[in-house]
C-alpha cells in the first residue's frame, strides 16, 4: 500500500523578502491551520465527526467534507492547497493529487506518483508581472484614452443635441413654409383642372363621333354586300349566305335564324336594315377583308373626316372599343421590344395623329402656373423630408447605448476589418458583422447589432449580433463580440465556436478600467 | 458519423452542408423492399409445401466426421451436395453447394477462425427412407429424411430444430443465360432507382428453412433498429442484412442499418439455440410463429384446453448467393451459445482500459485550439474524460491519414498536450480514398493496383465525402497489409502512440451508388460486391486494428471503431449503432439495438451520447449521459449543424448531472473491464438482456428497457421525457437486489416501482455479488491507475457473495503474451471475505491497495481480522444500521495479494 505518512511540509513563503517557515500539514491554506493542530483531535470542518490526529492526511477519507485529507486524494470532493510561492497560491481538487500530472507549479501536488515536476513558480511568476505590467501599462493608456473618448463623446452628444435642437426650430419655419405652399398649389390646381376636364371633353366627343361615322359606313358597305342581286333588299336568303351570323353555332345559319335576325321581316331595305345590323355587326364578316374582325379602332386617314353626330353611339360598344385600344397599345409595346427601330418612326407618327390635340393659349397658362406652384412645394416638401431623416438619424444615434460614459460613441459607424486565412470578417459595432470570402465570393451577414449581452455585473464587455444570414438547417447566424481593454481599437481573432455563432474578439480603450491604486508587488497574498 | 442525404444524384454533401437535404426520417424509397430484390421477391413467391428436393442415400459418403450427400431438384435434376459435421461443443455445421457448379460459388473466408474442430459421426441406422447419426453424446440424433429432403435434430424424443421442414430449400444453380427466361423476373439484370446491376452469373439465390419446436422467443440478426425480440415478418418485409449507409433511420422496422450479422438466438425456458449462417450476399430473414397472433389469454385458453399446438417458430433465410452454410448452435444454456459461437469465431478484443472511460466527440472539433479548450473545459469542470475525437474536417480536404494545414498545423504537439494529461484521441479514417494524384495514399494504391474494380475492369470510382473517390479492395489480404502498414508512425505523419482511429462509412458508403453502397457487379479479384458486401467493413476494421498493432510492435492493443460489421467482428473492437438522433426514441432504441449485437459477440457497443442528428432537450441530453454511461461504448457525438454541447454548456446544474454519472461510469471502470475481460475470454455478452442469466423465467423474455451489465448489475435506464417514476423488473425468486445509490435492498421477482428525479438512475446490485470500484475518479483513467479499490459486496439472502478482480496495465498484450495481469476470486462465505487467486502462473506487480469494503446485508461483527502472510491484524469498521451495511476501514492489502477478512 501507498500510504502516505508525510504529514507536514516546511512551506518558504517569500514575503517582505524574508523567508518564513510555517509548519501545517500538506495540502492545508494558512487561513485554515489553526483547525490541524497536531497530535489533537481533528473536528471535520462540517463539524460532522472528530478523528485521532493521525487520521489527518492518512490516504483515507473520514470525513464527510473532505477536510480530513487535504493532502491525499482519498476523498472525492477535497482540495489540495498548493503554495506555489513566487506565484499565486492555488486549490485544486485532491483527484489531482499524485495523478501524474504536473497542477501546481511548486511540484507539490505530485509528491508520490514519479511524475517528474520542475518547479516553474518563478518563472511563471515572472512572466505573469510582466503580463500584469504589460496589462496595467496597456490599462493605463487605454484608460487615459478613454476619458478622452468620454469627453469627445459628450462633446459631440451636447453637439448633436443642440443640432437637433436648432433643427427642430428649423424644421418648424419649415413645416410652415410647405403648408402655405400646398395651399398656394391646390389653389393654383384647381383651374387648371377644370380647364383641362373641358380640352378633354371636347376631344372625347370629337372621337365617338368619328365612331360612328365609321360605324354607318361599315353598315351601308355591308347592305351593299349583301345585297347579292343588287336589287336594293337584303333577303333572307341573302343574309344565309353568312353562316359566321349562326346564332346556335351548330355551322349553319337557318332561315328561322336568319329571319330572327331581321326582325321577322322577309327582306329589309337600307333603312330596315340599320335595326338589323346592330344584330349582326359583331359577327359579321366582310367579303372583302381578310376573316379577322376588322379593328374597330378608326383607320388613320380616317381620323379627319367631318365630325358627326354621335349622341346614338352605345354605351358598351364604347366600352370595348376603350379596351381595345388599351389591348392595341399593349401589343404596341409589344412590338416596341421586339421591332427594329426604323418600324418604330411611322408608328408613333400614327400614335402623334390620332393624339389629343394640344391645349390652347389659356390652358396652358393655367397649367404653367399649377406647376410652378407645384414645384415650388415639393421643393419644401424635400426639405422638410430630409430634415426629418437628419434629425431622426441623430435621434436614433443618441438613443444608442454607449456605456455608462458614452465611451463608446466613437464606434459608431466605423467598421473594423480581419482578414484570416480565407475570409475578411467586418465588424460595424452597432450595425453589422459580415464575412466575405478573401477570393471572390459574396458577403454573409453574420448578425446585426442586437444587444449588449456581457454579464450582469459588466454588460458592456459583450455585444451580441443576431438575426444574420440563415444558416442551412440551423439557427440565423449570430455572432458575439468579446470586448478587452487595449490602446487600439482593433479586432484580433475571430472564430466559429458552434456552427453558425460566431465569436470576434476586439480590443478597445472604452473598456479599459481605472487602474487599481495598489502597486503591482509580488504575491504577498495569504502568505503575509 | 454521417450519411448522405442525397444518394442517388453525385452526392454534393457535406463538403457544401447547405445543399443537404436534412428530412428527419429516412427516405424509404432509396432503399429497397423485398418485392424490389430480384431475388427475394423470387424466393420469397415460394410457398411452404412439398420440397423438390430429394436426397439420394446411396450417395451418402461418411468419413470420421464428415457426411456428405447428393440431394437432387427433382423439377431440374439438378444435384446438390449435402455437408454434415459435427463439430466440437455441441455444434452442427451443415454445407449444402452444387455438385458441379458451372464455375465456383463464393465461400465467406477469414470469419471463422479457424476450421472448426469436429468431432465423429455415426451412423445409428439406415434404410430407404432416411438415416439416422448420432450427435454423441446426450442421446443427440440427427435425422436425414430422404423424400423430401429433410434434417431434424432430435434430442431423445424431442425435436430441437428441422431444415427444410417447409421445404423452403431453393437453390438457384448457376447456368447459361437462355432466351426463355423471362426479365421481369431479374435474373440477369435489374435496375432499382436508375441504377442497373449487370448479372453476368445470373441467378445464384439461396434458401433455407429452419422450424424450432417449442421456440416463441427469436433474437439476434443485428442490425435493425427494433426490439429486442425479433417480430414475425408475416404480412410484412423480412428484416434485411445488408450493410448500408442509411440517412436517418427509422425505428421500428426490419430495415438494413450499417452493418449485418447473420446469427439467431432461440430461447425457451428450457434451451437457447443459435442458427449462424455464414453468407455475406444481401440476406433477408422472415420469421414466422404459430401463437403470435394469439393473446396471452389465447395461450391460456389453449393450455386449459389441452387443444394447443405447441408453440413453435419457423424462420427462412434467403441470401442472394455464395452457398449454404450454417451453424447450428445447441446450447443449451445461454452461455454454451455465446461460447459455441465465440468458438467459431473468436471473442470480443480486449480493448484498452482507457476506452472503457468517457469518450467526446463532435463532427467536428474545429482546431488545435478548439481541441486544447475543450480539453480544458473538461478540467476546469473537473469532468473525466480519455478521448477526444477528430471527425472528418481534421483531415487535409479529407485525405485521411493527412492532416488539415491550417486547421491542424502541429498534431504532435496536440497529441502531445493530451499525452501531458494522460488522455488520447482518435481521428477518423474512412476507406473511401479521394482520387487525387497528389495524394500519397491514393497514389500508392493506384500503383500497387489495389482499388475494387467496376465490371469493366476498370478501378470502381463513387463519390463519397472527399468527392470523388476508389475504394481499396480490403478483401485482398495484399492489400490490408499494406493499409496496417500506412499506421506506422513514419507513415502516418502526426501520429503518436495516443492516436487511435475511428473506420466509418465502410458499408462501403458510395454517395451516388445503388442504395448508397457499391455496385454488386463491382469486382473484388475474381468476385463480385454482391458476393462479399457485407464482410467489407470487417476487413477495413481488421486492417486498421492490425496497423495500430503493428506500429508498436506488436505489444500495444488497438482500439478501432467501426460502423459497419460482420460476424467476427468482435475481434476488431468497437461498434457503435450510426447515426441516431436527439429523439426520447432513439435512446430508448440504444438499448435493444447494443443488447442484440452482444448476443451475437459484439460486446464493445454504444450509441451516440445526445443523438447524433439535431439539438437534444437538456433533459435529453442529461438521461443520454446517465444511459449511455452504463452501456459499453460511451461515447458523446454530433453532427456539424448542432449547436454545441459539451458537458458544461447547459447550466451549473446539468453539468452536475453529467459530471456525476461520467464519475459513477469512473468509479466502475474496474468491472467494466473485468467484464470486457471475461467476454474477451468466453464470449460472454457485457450488456446482456436479462434472460441471459434468468433463462428460466419468461416474464424477462421481452424486457428491452434494462438490462443487466454482467451478472451484477441492473440497470433501468430512464428513458422517458418528464418521467416521475420507472418500473424495473428484479429477477430472481429468492435473490436480492440493492440499490447502488441508496444500498435499500429490495426483493427478486417482483416489478417494483422507483420514484426518479432527473438525477436518478436506477441501478441495483445483485445479492450475492462483489464489485471492486476505484472511487477516487480523475481526470482520465490513466490517472487512476494506482489508486485502491473499494470492495462493494452485496450478500445474498444465505450471506454469500463472490466476484472477481481483473488488473493488467490497462494497454498492452503484455496480459496474453507474457500473462502479466492478476486475476482474483473474491468470496465471501462463512463471514470471511477471501481473495484467492485464479492465475497462479500469471505475473503483473500492482501498488493498488484495498481501501475499504462495504459489505451490504450484513450483521454487526464485534470484530474484524485481516488474516495475511499468516498474521492477524485488527480491522477499523462501521456498521449502518437503517441500512445494514458494514464499512470496513483501510485494511490496505494490495489488490493482488491472498488474504482473508474474518468477521467475528
Amino acid at each position: 500500500m501507498t500510504c502516505v505518512h508525510l504529514l507536514l511540509t516546511l512551506v518558504f513563503a517569500v514575503s517582505l523578502g524574508t523567508p518564513v517557515e510555517i509548519q501545517r500539514p500538506r495540502g492545508v491554506p494558512l487561513t485554515k491551520k489553526q483547525f490541524y493542530v497536531e497530535n489533537k483531535p481533528f473536528t471535520c470542518l462540517d463539524g460532522s465527526r472528530t478523528i485521532s490526529f493521525d487520521r489527518v492526511n492518512d490516504d483515507y477519507c473520514d470525513c464527510k467534507d473532505g477536510s480530513d485529507e487535504p493532502g491525499t486524494a482519498a476523498c472525492p470532493n477535497g482540495s489540495f492547497h498548493c503554495t506555489n510561492a513566487g506565484y499565486r497560491p492555488m486549490f485544486i481538487p485532491s483527484s489531482r493529487i499524485n495523478d501524474g500530472i504536473c497542477d501546481c507549479c511548486d511540484t507539490t501536488d505530485e509528491y508520490n506518483s514519479g511524475a517528474k515536476c520542475e518547479n516553474t513558480c518563478k518563472e511563471l511568476g515572472r512572466k505573469e508581472r510582466e503580463v500584469l505590467q504589460k496589462m496595467a501599462e496597456i490599462t493605463k493608456e487605454g484608460f487615459l484614452l478613454k476619458q478622452h473618448l468620454i469627453e469627445e463623446a459628450k462633446k459631440g452628444q451636447q453637439e448633436k443635441q443642440s443640432k437637433v435642437t436648432d433643427m427642430q426650430g428649423n424644421k418648424k419655419q419649415l413645416d410652415e413654409k410647405v403648408e402655405v405652399l400646398r395651399t398656394v398649389k391646390e389653389t393654383a390646381e384647381q383651374p387648371e383642372k377644370e380647364a383641362k376636364e373641358r380640352h378633354l371633353k371636347a376631344w372625347e366627343e370629337q372621337k365617338a363621333a368619328i365612331r360612328l361615322e365609321k360605324d354607318k359606313a361599315k353598315m351601308a358597305e355591308a347592305f351593299l354586300e349583301l345585297d347579292d342581286n343588287a336589287d336594293g333588299f337584303v333577303s333572307v336568303s341573302e343574309l344565309q349566305s353568312h353562316a359566321e351570323l349562326d346564332a346556335d353555332a351548330d355551322g349553319t345559319l337557318t332561315e328561322t335564324e336568319a329571319q330572327g335576325l331581321m326582325g321577322g321581316a322577309e327582306q329589309v331595305d337600307t333603312s330596315t336594315f340599320e335595326s338589323v345590323w346592330p344584330n349582326i355587326k359583331d359577327k359579321y364578316h366582310s367579303e372583302s377583308q381578310p376573316e379577322e374582325p376588322a379593328p374597330v379602332e378608326t383607320p388613320p386617314d380616317e381620323v379627319k373626316e367631318p365630325v358627326v353626330d354621335n349622341d346614338s353611339e352605345p354605351y358598351p360598344e364604347d366600352d370595348i372599343s376603350e379596351e381595345e385600344d388599351e389591348e392595341d397599345e399593349d401589343d404596341y409595346h409589344e412590338d416596341d421590344d421586339k421591332a427594329p427601330p426604323t418600324i418604330k418612326t411611322p408608328e408613333k407618327n400614327h400614335e402623334d395623329e390620332e393624339a389629343m390635340p394640344s391645349y390652347d393659349a389659356d390652358t396652358q397658362a393655367l397649367i404653367d402656373a399649377a406647376q410652378k406652384a407645384r414645384d415650388d412645394f415639393e421643393e419644401a416638401e424635400k426639405a422638410l423630408r430630409e430634415m426629418d431623416d437628419q434629425i431622426r438619424n441623430i435621434e436614433k444615434e443618441l438613443s444608442f447605448d454607449f456605456g455608462p460614459d458614452a465611451e463608446f460613441t466613437y464606434l459608431y459607424s466605423q467598421c473594423y476589418e480581419l482578414t484570416t486565412g480565407e475570409y475578411i470578417y467586418r465588424l460595424c459595432p452597432f450595425n453589422r458583422v459580415s464575412q466575405k470570402p478573401k477570393y471572390g465570393g459574396s458577403e454573409t451577414n453574420l448578425g446585426t447589432w442586437g444587444s449588449w449581452s456581457g454579464p450582469e455585473n459588466n454588460k458592456y464587455l459583450l455585444m451580441k449580433y443576431d438575426h444574420g444570414t440563415g444558416c442551412w438547417q440551423g439557427p440565423n447566424r449570430s455572432t458575439t463580440v468579446k470586448l478587452t481593454c487595449g490602446k487600439e481599437t482593433v479586432v484580433t481573432s475571430t472564430s466559429e465556436p458552434s456552427r453558425c455563432e460566431y465569436l470576434i474578439e476586439f480590443t478597445t480603450p472604452a473598456v479599459c478600467q481605472e487602474p487599481a491604486n495598489t502597486d503591482l508587488s509580488p504575491h504577498d497574498h495569504e502568505e503575509l | 458519423r454521417k450519411s448522405c442525404a442525397v444518394p442517388s444524384s453525385p452526392c454534393s454533401c457535406s463538403w457544401t452542408s447547405s445543399s443537404v437535404l436534412l428530412t428527419f426520417a429516412v427516405d424509404r424509397g432509396n432503399f429497397k423492399t423485398c418485392d424490389q430484390s430480384a431475388f427475394c421477391k423470387r424466393q420469397r413467391a415460394l410457398k411452404p409445401g412439398q420440397s423438390p428436393y430429394r436426397a439420394l442415400l446411396e450417395t451418402l459418403e461418411l468419413s470420421d466426421s464428415r457426411l456428405t450427400l447428393q440431394l437432387i431438384n427433382d423439377n431440374n435434376k439438378v444435384h446438390l451436395l449435402l455437408e454434415l459435421y459435427r463439430l466440437q461443443g455441441n455444434m452442427t455445421r451443415v454445407k449444402i453447394n452444387e455438385l458441379k457448379p458451372l464455375r465456383p460459388r463464393f465461400e465467406v473466408p477469414d470469419v471463422l477462425i479457424a476450421e472448426p474442430p469436429t468431432e465423429p459421426l455415426s451412423v445409428l441406422s439406415k434404410d430407404d427412407n432416411g438415416v439416422v447419426l448420432s450427435l454423441g453424446a446426450k442421446n443427440q440424433r440427427l435425422i436425414v429424411s430422404a423424400r423430401p429432403f429433410r434434417l431434424d435434430i432430435m434430442q431423445g424424443p424431442e425435436v430441437l430444430l428441422s431444415l427444410n421442414s417447409r421445404g423452403l430449400l431453393a437453390f438457384e444453380h448457376l447456368r447459361l443465360h437462355k432466351d426463355t427466361d423471362k426479365e421481369e423476373d431479374g435474373l440477369w439484370e435489374e435496375t432499382f432507382k436508375s441504377h442497373t446491376d449487370t448479372k453476368p452469373n445470373g441467378p445464384t439465390s439461396i434458401s433455407l428453412d429452419f422450424s424450432l419446436p417449442g421456440v416463441e422467443h427469436v433474437y439476434g440478426i443485428p442490425e435493425h433498429a427494433d426490439d429486442l425480440k425479433l417480430k414475425t415478418t408475416d404480412g410484412g418485409d423480412p428484416y434485411r442484412l445488408y450493410n448500408l449507409d442509411v440517412f436517418q433511420y427509422e425505428l421500428y422496422n426490419p430495415m438494413a442499418l450499417y452493418g449485418s450479422i447473420p446469427v439467431m438466438l432461440a430461447h425457451n425456458t428450457q434451451r437457447t439455440m443459435g442458427i449462424f449462417w455464414l453468407n455475406a450476399a444481401e440476406t433477408w430473414v422472415d420469421i414466422s410463429s404459430n401463437t403470435a397472433g394469439k393473446t396471452v389469454f389465447g395461450k391460456m385458453l389453449d393450455f386449459v384446453q389441452g387443444s394447443s399446438e405447441k408453440p413453435q417458430t419457423d424462420v427462412r433465410w434467403i441470401s442472394e448467393s455464395g452457398i449454404i452454410d450454417v451453424f447450428i448452435m445447441l446450447g443449451p444454456k445461454p452461455s454454451d451459445v455465446f461460447s459455441q459461437y465465440a468458438s467459431l469465431t473468436g471473442t470480443q478484443s480486449f480493448p484498452p482500459l482507457a476506452s472503457l472511460g468517457y469518450h467526446q466527440c463532435r463532427w467536428n472539433y474545429n482546431d488545435q485550439e478548439d481541441v486544447k479548450s475543450v480539453d480544458q473545459g473538461f478540467d476546469q469542470h473537473d469532468i473525466p474524460y480519455d478521448f477526444i475525437w477528430l471527425d472528418i474536417e481534421h483531415a487535409d480536404g479529407k485525405r485521411y491519414f493527412t492532416w488539415d494545414p491550417h486547421k491542424f498545423p502541429q498534431p504532435k504537439e496536440m497529441l502531445q498536450g493530451l499525452m501531458d494529461k494522460r488522455r488520447k484521441m482518435v481521428a477518423i479514417v474512412d476507406p473511401h480514398i479521394r482520387v487525387d494524384s497528389g495524394y500519397k495514399i491514393h497514389n500508392e494504391i493506384t500503383s500497387k493496383d489495389f482499388y475494387v474494380k467496376n465490371k469493366d475492369g476498370r478501378n470502381y470510382e463513387g463519390w463519397c465525402w472527399p468527392g470523388n473517390s476508389g475504394y481499396p479492395d480490403f478483401t485482398k489480404p495484399e492489400m490490408r497489409a499494406w493499409w496496417s502498414s500506412m499506421f506506422a508512425y513514419d507513415q502516418y505523419e502526426g501520429s503518436m502512440e495516443n492516436l487511435f482511429t475511428w473506420n466509418d462509412m465502410n458499408e462501403p458508403s458510395v454517395f451516388n451508388g445503388p442504395e448508397v453502397t457499391m455496385h454488386k457487379d463491382a469486382l473484388h479479384g475474381k468476385w463480385e460486391h454482391r458476393d462479399i458486401h457485407n464482410i467489407y467493413g470487417l476487413y477495413v476494421q481488421m486492417a486498421t486494428a492490425e496497423g495500430q498493432t503493428q506500429r508498436s510492435g506488436g505489444v500495444e492493443r488497438p482500439f478501432v471503431l467501426t460502423r459497419a460489421f460482420f460476424a467476427g467482428s468482435q475481434r476488431y473492437g468497437a461498434v457503435w449503432t450510426g447515426d441516431n438522433a436527439a429523439e426520447w426514441d432513439h435512446l430508448k432504441i440504444s438499448i435493444p439495438m447494443c443488447l442484440s449485437l452482444g448476443l451475437v459477440g459484439v460486446s464493445f457497443c454504444g450509441a451516440d451520447v445526445g443523438g447524433f442528428f439535431k439539438n437534444p432537450s437538456t433533459e435529453l441530453l442529461v438521461r443520454w449521459y446517465q444511459t449511455g454511461a452504463y452501456q459499453p461504448f460511451f461515447r458523446a457525438h454530433a453532427h456539424l449543424d448542432t449547436t454545441r454541447r459539451e458537458p458544461w454548456l447547459f447550466g451549473p446544474e446539468n453539468t452536475a448531472l453529467i459530471r456525476e454519472v461520467i464519475r459513477q461510469r469512473y468509479a466502475l471502470l474496474p468491472y467494466w473491464y473485468q467484464l470486457l475481460y471475461q467476454a474477451h475470454k468466453t464470449g460472454m455478452p457485457v450488456m446482456r438482456p436479462l434472460w441471459v442469466d434468468y433463462p428460466k423465467d419468461t416474464a424477462t423474455f421481452t424486457i428491452d428497457d434494462e438490462f443487466l451489465i454482467g451478472s451484477d448489475l441492473l440497470v433501468h435506464p430512464v428513458t422517458e421525457e418528464g418521467s416521475r417514476g420507472v418500473t424495473a423488473y428484479l429477477p430472481g425468486a429468492g435473490e436480492v437486489w440493492y440499490d447502488v445509490h441508496t444500498f435499500q435492498k429490495h426483493n427478486g421477482a417482483q416489478n417494483l416501482y422507483i420514484p426518479v428525479t432527473l438525477s436518478s438512475i436506477p441501478v441495483f446490485q445483485r445479492g450475492g455479488s462483489i464489485i471492486p470500484r476505484k472511487d477516487r475518479v480523475r481526470r482520465s483513467s490513466a490517472c487512476m491507475e494506482n489508486d485502491p479499490y473499494t470492495l462493494y459486496v452485496a450478500l445474498s439472502p444465505k450471506k454469500f457473495a463472490e466476484g472477481e478482480l481483473y488488473i493488467d496495465d490497462g494497454h498492452s498484450l503484455n496480459y496474453d503474451t507474457k500473462k502479466e495481469f492478476i486475476h482474483r476470486s473474491l468470496t465471501f462465505a462463512n463471514n470471511a471475505l477471501t481473495s484467492s487467486n485464479l492465475c497462479p502462473d500469471c505475473n503483473f506487480l500492482t501498488s493498488s491497495w484495498i481501501e475499504k469494503v462495504l459489505i451490504l446485508g450484513a450483521s454487526k461483527p464485534s470484530k474484524v481480522l485481516l488474516k495475511m502472510d499468516g498474521k492477524e491484524t485488527p480491522v477499523d469498521f462501521e456498521f449502518d444500521t437503517s441500512m445494514s451495511v458494514l464499512t470496513l476501514r483501510k485494511p490496505g492489502m494490495n489488490a493482488g495479494a491472498d488474504w482473508t477478512l474474518l468477521l467475528q
